[in-house]
């Protein structure tokens, strides 16, 4: 690398370290799509207002200490998606599971959910009733209750259908100690399957490409697997789950949190072929496409074999594997090794990952 | 996957790398090789070749992206076209984001045009059929791979009669690209690696020039690491073997005089303009296409009273240069700073294919190369 080179290099991880503003005058769908805008939005808008520590620690729930010594995590999601029926899941599904999986990660037990929807009005009822028996069935499978909730009815044309929101309480064990802090040098990587199934089933279900699949959403609660991973190795460090921006934005979080590196390699990370020819196609990265019952997690390295075996015992986490470990330099970056040996920066999507034109 | 696992394969790629180093080491020079299409630049980013091969051979990252040589004015007529009442924009997703004067076509979408992202040209067409109080305008660029498909579906809106449907056309031609690039001041590229998908439509008869008048090898490759370290070989050895002719790599797809059908198709619905404005590198003669004259009842730039200004590229960048391969992505003066993947200026910084982006995204920290030649 010559000289000028790294000097531009440097002003640039100089850069990428100053505090984000907004500078679109409009909202764009990039700013939900989990990338650097919505990043932005997140931290130079509401954490700027709002201004609450918890918030500030982005996790993917907060952890509060009541009186009584207990800690709750408590955290919330919309869900929107289209088609709202998928192979492997549905809206239902995905709007029990996607909250119970935010307070497993954070290590909680998760144990009671409100649920708010939002109907245009015209939403046919049959639908309604089978989106509320899906969420019935998903709650039982998931160990939760659902004990409070919202209704509101919008016009016609003022909604599409049916957005539902719901948020979630969860126990946390008192031994728990997860988080970006948390994390070593050395420590090892895991992921729970192979990725990119939930992106992908959707967008074959859309029926857009003329492309078929048999692709199924990884649509599933991690509950169960990370009771076993934290009664097996205790000493767990982070944990996430991948879904919007997949396991490579979950990444780029955890080197950005902990200021360490994190290396992965690629032929470790399982890629179903239906996944990655559907990828391949379309010029997306499986890396960045979303899962919705795959779990990331960072052991101490020691431990990253009965971690593995504790995941695997799952049927959801049978083909768990080490994918990576955690290394001083390059700090705040994830790096890829290729399967030929090469190495990438993986970097941060910016918006929606766009489909490439050739 | 059939066709693809074959050419990843880690020992046959590594064996290919040890023959590149041993080659290099023969030639014992430097040399210049720039990948004209968006795609190779991609791969060779994403499978981190650049670190794998000897530090004598240097990429230039040509002008192959095809989003990233539309100029501003077009974005802006696209942009334009958008907020027409009535009218749909269908596109390419990764042309949502490139700047135009007045901001990127997913700004306009924000602010409430009806711009959509299609995977095909048909699709638009068909929203067309769907939707008949609409006119469905199609946002038509690439090179001549995309050209094929946009003439089928134009010609299908002819015989079936769909009259709210049109084709904003910016269908760029490669070759005119690289003559400009030859004819540049201070060029001094070594060698050419030619486009795979590009080449399966042309052939390769019409690079002839490249060998002949400028003397260049040139070989046309395919889009996976084992094709590129193959290429790379391929043009190695005629450089050390002082020979300048136009070889084919890609010989699973690519037939020298091409695909008949599809270049009888191109020929049938366009006609070559005699100027386009291409981003970075200004003004080339016959460099693109145009719909003719009697379709033009599904040209949009017939049907529609559009701004048509020619912009001046944003004057802090270099896209031109490091179109050329006069400049690497990070001796541009904004490279990094001013310009990054979430706020292009230039489109080099635009899709994951743009010079730019590419090595903004992938290239940092991968450079530590095996010195030798």
């Amino acid at each position: 690398m010559t000289g000028s080179e790294e000097h531009v290099l440097r002003s640039i991880e100089a850069r990428r370290r100053t505090k984000p503003r907004v500078t679109d005058a409009t909202v764009t769908t990039a700013h939900g799509a989990g990338g650097k805008a919505q990043e932005t939005l997140l931290t130079a808008l509401f954490l700027e207002a709002y201004g609450s520590e918890q918030l500030r620690l982005q996790d993917d729930g907060a952890v509060l200490d009541t009186s009584r010594g207990a800690r709750l995590v408590f955290t919330t999601d919309s869900f929107v998606v289209t088609p709202r029926v998928f192979p492997g899941g549905s809206l239902g599904r995905l709007a029990v599971f996607g909250t119970v999986n935010d307070l497993a990660v954070m290590g909680a037990d998760p144990r009671w959910l409100a649920v708010s929807f939002l109907l245009e009005e015209g939403f046919d009822m049959d639908e309604l009733r089978g989106l509320v028996a899906d969420m019935s069935a998903a709650t039982r499978e998931a160990g939760v209750e659902i004990v409070t909730g919202d209704t509101k009815v919008v016009e016609r044309g003022k909604g599409d259908g049916v957005y539902v929101n719901t948020a979630g309480i969860g126990l946390l064990p008192d031994h728990v100690m997860l988080g970006a802090d948390q994390v070593r040098a050395g420590d090892r990587v895991i992921v729970s399957g192979p990725i990119g199934d939930h992106g992908t089933a959707v967008m074959l279900a859309r029926g857009e490409l003329a492309l078929e699949g048999n692709v199924e959403s990884d649509c599933a609660p991690l509950a169960a697997i990370v009771r076993s991973l934290l009664g097996a190795v205790p000493h767990t460090r982070w944990m996430r789950d991948p879904t919007r921006g997949g396991l490579a934005s979950a990444c780029c979080e955890l080197s950005g949190a902990c200021g360490l590196g994190v290396h992965l390699l690629e032929e470790r990370i399982a890629v179903r072929p239906a996944v990655r020819a559907a990828c391949e196609l379309l010029g997306l990265d499986p890396l960045y496409v979303a899962n919705e019952g795959t779990l990331v997690a960072v052991v101490p390295a020691d431990a990253a074999d009965t971690a593995v075996r504790a995941i695997a015992a799952h049927d959801i986490g049978r083909d768990a594997a080490v994918v990576g470990t955690i290394e001083p330099e390059p700090g705040g970056l994830v790096l890829l090794e290729t399967a030929l040996g090469g190495t990438r920066v993986v970097d941060r999507l910016v918006g929606d990952p766009l489909p490439r034109i050739c | 996957m059939r066709y693809v696992d074959e050419f990843r394969d880690p020992d046959l790629c590594r064996d290919r790398i040890d023959r590149i180093h041993a080659s290099m080491a023969e030639l014992a020079r430097r040399v210049k090789v720039m990948e004209i299409c968006g795609g190779h630049t991609h791969a060779i980013y994403r499978h981190g070749l650049p670190g794998l091969l000897p530090a004598g051979i240097e990429f230039v990252h040509g002008p192959g992206c095809p989003v990233c040589v539309v100029p501003m004015g077009r974005i802006d007529d696209a942009r334009h076209l958008a907020e027409v009442e009535g009218v749909t924009l269908c596109t390419f997703g990764d042309v949502m984001r490139v700047p135009g004067r007045n901001g990127s076509l997913l700004e306009a979408k924000a602010r409430g045009a009806d711009i959509r992202v299609v995977y095909s040209p048909m699709d638009a067409l068909d929203i067309a059929r769907d939707e008949p109080d609409r006119t469905v305008v199609f946002l038509a660029l690439g090179f001549e791979t995309t050209t094929p498909p946009t003439a089928a579906t134009l010609l299908r809106a002819r015989d079936d009669a769909v009259g709210n449907f049109a084709v904003h056309c910016n269908h760029v031609l490669v070759n005119p690209a690289i003559q400009a690039i030859l004819e540049a001041p201070g060029q001094d590229i070594d060698a050419f690696i030619g486009p795979g998908h590009v080449s399966s439509i042309i052939g390769t008869r019409d690079y002839e020039f490249v060998a002949r008048d400028w003397a260049k090898p040139f070989v046309v490759s395919g889009f996976e690491p084992l094709d590129l370290l193959t290429a790379l070989e391929m043009v190695i050895s005629q450089l050390i073997e002082g020979r300048a002719e136009v070889e084919n790599q890609y010989t699973r797809v690519v037939a020298e005089s091409g695909n008949a059908t599809a270049q009888e198709l191109t020929a049938a619905v366009f006609t070559v303009r005699p100027h386009f404005e291409w981003r970075g590198l200004g003004s080339i003669p016959g460099s693109a296409l145009a719909i003719r004259p009697e379709l033009a009842a599904w040209d949009a730039e017939a049907r529609f009273d559009l701004p048509g200004v020619q912009l001046e590229d944003a004057r802090a960048c270099q896209c031109g240069d490091i179109l050329k391969g006069a400049r690497k992505p990070w001796e541009c003066r904004v490279f990094g700073t001013a310009c990054t993947p979430e706020h292009p200026i230039g489109t080099c910084m635009v899709s994951a294919e743009g010079a730019c982006a590419a090595y903004y995204s992938y290239g940092r920290h991968a450079e530590t190369r095996t010195e030798g030649t």
